[in-house]
């Protein structure tokens, strides 16, 4: 070896050889380090969502059997999610209530799509993520009409707006679009 | 004492093993084995080349399209694909859009959302490929007592891999050779079996898939043994993509070990 | 530890003093594996594979942690959740390939550090213990191993798990019993599976703590070497650290070589194409074979062919194969030769290099092997020699043999006795 023949050659060569030696000691160390993050970028990241998980992030619902006035829960990404069709009183309760006196201040058109009657929520509370009832038949809809989550007392109005209780959000609108009159695609 | 225990307990092993090894070798002279028309005549796998082979191996694109074709026009009507997700699919080179046609094409078992009665419904990305038949039962019923085999693992299980798949695919003889039926008449194919000499037991339930005198057959039965290796291994571009960085940063932190460690050792070898 | 020349862990910066006095894990680090612990100066390539061992283990373990997150042990879903975690956990055909190929990995090195045992005498005392531990890991390693196969639940999984706890059905009175209730029932199904995948997921942890204990019993005498001959002086002996962290470092790194090639270019190429059909309990595999690692004890097991008076010929493969690995325990008062390493045992050599070694690699052949006629004659053949060569051979080769004379010391026998130079 180099080295061997260097310290072997005196006194002059010896700090070469040394730093020569203390080189190739720390390039050794650090490639075990950095092979070292290699392996466990892999170990850290398998516990990400897999590819069958991701693959169910989007869903198409059929929002033509809804009637006015009701609503359905359906599944997203392993949540409840709510599709509501507002009535007219509904749609004006929501207009008429003054945004800027919210907590979370949106108004109906800034949930909606375009078509007011078409309210859809993930149907978890804003507060530790219970589901709020409201959308099935007969469910309480707390003092706003909307949605009432019975876990700690929070309160919806008809644009799944929080009015009343410990949650700090209105109910959250998922990326979603129309694919057609009666069809919207989810996530 | 456990020497002379020791020494007793090797005797009594080693003059059994004497012993059943010279009335084996006797067995052997007296009734020498008789030979077996599968001994004799089954064949090992036609050697085939194929693109996904060696360390820096990929698929090609087009076979496997093609692949999937003479699966789905061939194959599909017995065999599922199960383990295989259509959304899988884009990585033969398809578009989202196509994907969801070809998922179209399949029917998959569903419930109907207002009665809750088993129906089927066109499949989407997020399925499965199908299998044929709902059970075991129905598959035995529908095929003369055989379960045609699930494919997605097909390339991977069997000894020879794609190349097996290839062979058994090309191999269907019309006529058993007649130095067989000469030698060993009680091997006559049976009724409802097809002789092939790259299939274990030489005769398989499957008929033909592919016709046997038919310019296209060997071009297809390449291209779905291409396909079947895909589906069985969809991770191999992955595998091999990863593995060369990986070899070639071991290689470069053995080398520094191993400089490593004789710089280390310089003053305790020489004196 | 016990050599008077060993560095003293001298603790620097406060914090570590403080460690020191709260909880002296770095000191027993220092003696363990750093700069405290001396080994002699002449050790050769085969004493990396205890390191290596180790080194397979963790990689087990870490592996094994991570598939368990996505592995389902239900025989319903067992083997669609290991094609899941190939085909769509992030890294999952990485993890299940190391893991499967880890474990040829972790045998390959083990073997390698057993026969370093065996040629250069390391069973002999002082270091009995050591090597009485070190068995208890094979043997555990072998049930690990066995169970873990048995996990994705393919055809071989499951004809291994009904062959192997049938040897169980071979014992008089009680083996059926015995079989019925490791499997949790008449054949190997949920039950079976679900408590082998509780006991794979323990016994790595068993094992690791008897490795611990085997080192720690390797450290009361210190390290053997290759010429047998004690350690005399403080020029014998360096410190495990920089001199065998740097060596092991080396080692460790030929190692990846060999593994990541298997994983990325091969992983298949140890395993068995039937273990890709998942389990049907109604069709058995036309040839059932274990892992490698298994197959020369496998041959030992199919060597007995006949009944011996009353005592069946399945109950004697079974005795034979626990015997065969079960005999290693007694090595150390079997082999009574005064001199401990095979390089000064001309006749020992002898035996060793072309008995022993070519017995077990044809026993390994022929366990991989379709089981004709022939196979089993020369299984029977090669069984015979390799307990006549343990429990014949060496006690009666370690009373006649004449050995070599030994150099005085580790040292000279690195740079040469100062007569000669």
């Amino acid at each position: 070896m180099a080295a061997v023949e260097t310290d072997a050659t005196g006194a002059g060569h010896e700090e070469d050889g040394v730093r020569r030696r203390d080189f190739i000691n720390l390039a050794a160390t650090s490639f075990a380090g950095v092979g070292a993050v290699a392996i466990a970028l892999p170990l850290v990241n398998q516990m990400n969502p897999s590819a069958d998980v991701l693959a169910l992030a989007s869903i198409e619902v059929d929002i033509s059997k809804i009637p006015v006035g009701s609503a359905i829960k359906t599944e997203f990404r392993k949540q409840p999610l709510f599709v509501r069709h507002l009535n007219p009183e509904e749609i004006k309760a929501a207009e008429d209530t003054k945004v800027d006196s919210l907590r979370d201040p949106q108004s109906l058109e800034d949930r909606t799509k375009g078509k007011k009657e078409w309210l859809v929520t993930m149907g978890v509370c804003t507060h530790l993520g219970c589901v709020p009832l409201g959308a099935g038949a007969g469910e309480l809809k707390g003092e706003f009409g909307g949605y009432f989550c019975p876990c700690h007392g929070s309160h919806y109005d008809t644009a799944g707006r929080i009015m009343k209780g410990p949650a700090p959000k209105n109910l959250e609108v998922p990326e979603y679009a129309f694919a057609s009159d009666t069809v919207i695609k989810v996530g | 004492m456990v020497r002379i225990i020791a020494f007793l307990v090797g005797l009594f092993f080693s003059g059994m093993l004497g012993y059943s090894a010279i009335r084996t070798g006797y067995t052997m002279v007296t009734e020498p084995a008789a030979p077996t028309a599968e001994e004799e005549f089954h064949q090992h796998v036609k050697p085939v080349s194929f693109s996904f082979e060696g360390p820096t191996g990929h698929y090609d694109r087009a076979q496997l399209q093609r692949g999937l074709q003479v699966y789905h026009e061939v194959c599909k009507a017995c065999h599922g694909l199960t383990q295989v997700a259509f959304r899988d699919l884009e990585a033969l080179g398809y578009a989202e859009g196509q994907v969801k046609t070809i998922a179209a094409e399949y029917n998959v078992p569903s419930l109907n959302p207002e009665t809750g009665e088993a129906e089927t419904r066109k499949g989407t990305p997020a399925d499965k490929f199908p299998s044929p038949f709902a059970n075991d039962i129905a598959a035995k019923a529908a095929n003369n007592g055989a379960v045609p085999p699930d494919l997605s693992l097909m390339a991977k299980a069997r000894h020879g891999g794609p190349e097996y798949v290839y062979s058994l695919l090309t191999g269907y003889q019309a006529q058993q050779p007649e130095e067989l039926l000469k030698k060993f008449p009680d091997s006559k194919t049976g009724p409802g079996l097809h002789y092939n000499p790259y299939f274990a037991n030489l005769n398989l339930a499957m008929a033909p898939p592919l016709p046997i005198d038919d310019a296209e057959t060997d071009r297809k039965a390449k291209d779905v043994a291409a396909f079947l290796m895909w589906a069985a291994e969809p991770k191999l571009e992955n595998r091999h993509k990863s593995g060369i960085p990986a070899m070639i940063f071991l290689i470069l932190f053995t080398w520094l070990t191993y400089m490593s460690y004789q710089v280390i050792w310089a003053d305790k070898k020489k004196h | 530890m016990s050599f008077p020349w060993a560095n003293h862990y001298e603790p620097q910066h406060p914090f570590m003093r403080y460690m020191d006095e709260k909880l002296p894990l770095p000191r027993f680090i220092y003696n363990a594996i750093g700069g405290g612990y001396p080994v002699p100066r002449n050790l050769n390539y085969f004493w990396n594979f205890g390191v290596l061992s180790g080194a397979a283990l963790m990689l087990q373990i870490i592996t094994g942690i991570v598939l368990a997150m996505h592995f389902a042990a239900n025989s319903g879903v067992a083997f669609d959740s290991v094609e899941h975690i190939m085909r769509d956990v992030n890294s999952g055909w990485l993890m299940r390939y190391a893991h499967a190929n880890g474990a040829s990995m972790f045998f390959i090195v083990v073997y390698v550090h057993i026969f370093r045992g065996l040629f250069y005498g390391s069973y002999k005392p002082p270091r009995e213990v050591v090597w009485l531990l070190g068995i208890v890991i094979f043997l555990l390693m072998m049930a690990t191993a066995f169970m873990g196969y048995v996990l994705p639940w393919g055809q071989m999984s499951f004809w291994g798990a009904k062959v192997i706890t049938g040897l169980f059905g071979a014992i008089p009175v009680v083996g059926e019993p015995i079989q019925t209730w490791l499997l949790g029932g008449f054949s190997p199904d949920n039950a079976a599976l679900n408590r082998f995948f509780s006991l794979h997921y323990l016994l790595p942890f068993v094992i690791l703590g008897v490795v611990i204990l085997h080192v720690w019993a390797l450290h009361i005498p210190g390290s053997s070497n290759p010429t047998g001959v004690p350690v005399k002086s403080e020029e014998d002996t360096v410190p495990f650290h920089p001199y065998y962290t740097a060596k092991d470092g080396f080692g460790l790194g030929v190692f990846l070589i060999v593994f990541a090639t298997l994983v990325f270019f091969a992983p298949n190429f140890l395993g068995e194409p039937d273990n890709y059909i998942k389990a049907n309990p109604m069709s058995t595999p036309a040839n059932i074979v274990p892992e490698w690692y298994f197959w020369p004890f496998y041959a030992i097991l199919r060597a007995f062919t006949f009944d011996f008076f009353f005592v069946p010929a399945k109950l004697l493969g079974v005795l034979a194969m626990f015997a065969s690995i079960l005999l290693l325990l007694f090595l150390p008062w079997i082999d009574t030769s005064p001199v401990r390493s095979g390089s000064y045992r001309p006749l020992f050599k002898k035996f060793f290099w072309f008995g022993l070694v070519p017995c077990i690699i044809v026993l390994g052949y022929c366990g991989g092997s379709h089981a004709t006629n022939g196979v089993v004659l020369v299984s029977q053949l090669a069984s015979v020699y390799y307990f006549a060569h343990f429990l014949i051979i060496l006690p009666i080769v370690s009373r006649i043999e004449k050995t070599l004379p030994l150099p005085n010391s580790i040292t000279e026998s690195v740079l040469g006795a100062p007569a000669v130079a």
